[in-house]
């Protein structure tokens, strides 16, 4: 992928307002890969009990990276929407540390992305969850 | 044989209006996302209200994806812990100001959720309802459906399973 493709969705991820609210940070980009961070932050607590981080602020870190994934490869010349996402739950995410999705799109078509994301916290060995999707291709 | 003289209607509603805030206002993230709960007796509806921070396309403008899968879920979790509760708030059994202050039932675990998206968001409040298609004592299916303007015409629903508390690990 060319530096300015890189740079405008990097660009344009950045000025996502709800990846804004939830503190996401775009570690790496490109060539049909994408990983993004998101902080602990007690406000997106889905148990009180435990302090774990809700699942659908772990969904919308995987729908944000896979879509990132598909804006960031060579063959997607413009936007892209989800069709459908399925997100494995392994296990709860430690309460105090980040959880990094990384997405990846293992097949493209004129028309669809085929994505597959993991998300980890600080132990990289088990992944907090996993996920699949397809998203659209558009602009051709 | 006289019967039983029925609750006095105030008394009906206040219990189970404790028991939703309760299980609804206990979890930040419910809050941080802006989704309140309406409910018709026992049948509960999710309603997210708009925000500028639930967009995910700022050109269209179109809701972000994951709101609209995080509101499903929230919609699918939580009506399935209503219903699991429902018949022990309401015998008694479980004591609705015990709840309230903060003494709740471990919630159900997402196993896996997949979700549908049937059209785009729009920047305006959505409402979803949820379906348990099996409650089984260790696992339950659930089914869920969000719309906009029209309940008809849907955009986005979602499929979900669920790891059930084991009762008998509840105060733990």
């Amino acid at each position: 992928m060319t530096a300015d493709k890189a740079r405008i969705a990097r660009q344009f991820i950045e000025t996502i307002p709800h990846s804004k609210a939830l503190g996401m940070e775009i570690t790496a980009l490109g060539d049909g890969m994408a990983e993004i961070t998101m902080p602990y932050d007690e406000r997106f607590i889905g148990d009180p009990k435990s302090g774990v981080i809700h699942g659908g602020a772990v969904s919308a870190l995987m729908d944000t990276c896979g879509g990132a994934a598909v804006m960031s490869h060579p063959d997607a010349p413009a936007g892209t929407a989800t069709i459908d996402l399925r997100i494995d739950y392994m296990r709860a995410a430690t309460p105090g540390q980040s959880i990094t999705a990384r997405a990846e799109v293992y097949h493209i078509t004129r028309s669809v992305a085929f994505v597959r994301a993991t998300a980890c916290d600080d132990d990289t060995d088990r992944p907090v969850a996993t996920a699949t999707g397809a998203f659209t291709v558009e602009g051709r | 044989m006289a019967r039983k003289a029925p609750e006095p209607v105030q008394v009906v509603k206040q219990r189970r209006d404790a028991a939703l805030n309760a299980l609804v206002g206990g979890v930040p993230y419910i809050n941080f996302m802006g989704i309140s709960f309406d409910r018709r007796g026992d049948e509960l509806t999710g309603v997210l209200s708009f925000d500028e921070k639930l967009i995910g396309n700022p050109i269209l403008p179109a809701i972000h994806g994951g709101v609209t899968a995080a509101f499903l879920e929230v919609t699918a979790v939580i009506s399935l812990s209503w219903a699991y509760i429902w018949e022990d708030f309401e015998s008694g059994a479980l004591d609705v100001e015990a709840l309230a202050a903060g003494n709740l039932p471990r919630l159900p675990k997402t196993i896996d959720f997949t979700v549908d998206y049937l059209r785009s968001g729009l920047p305006r409040d959505a409402y979803a309802r949820a379906t348990i298609t099996r409650a089984g004592r260790r696992y339950a299916s659930v089914q869920a459906t969000a719309w906009q303007d029209n309940k008809d015409r849907p955009f986005a629903q979602a499929t979900a399973h669920f790891l059930m508390p084991r009762p008998d690990l509840s105060n733990d």
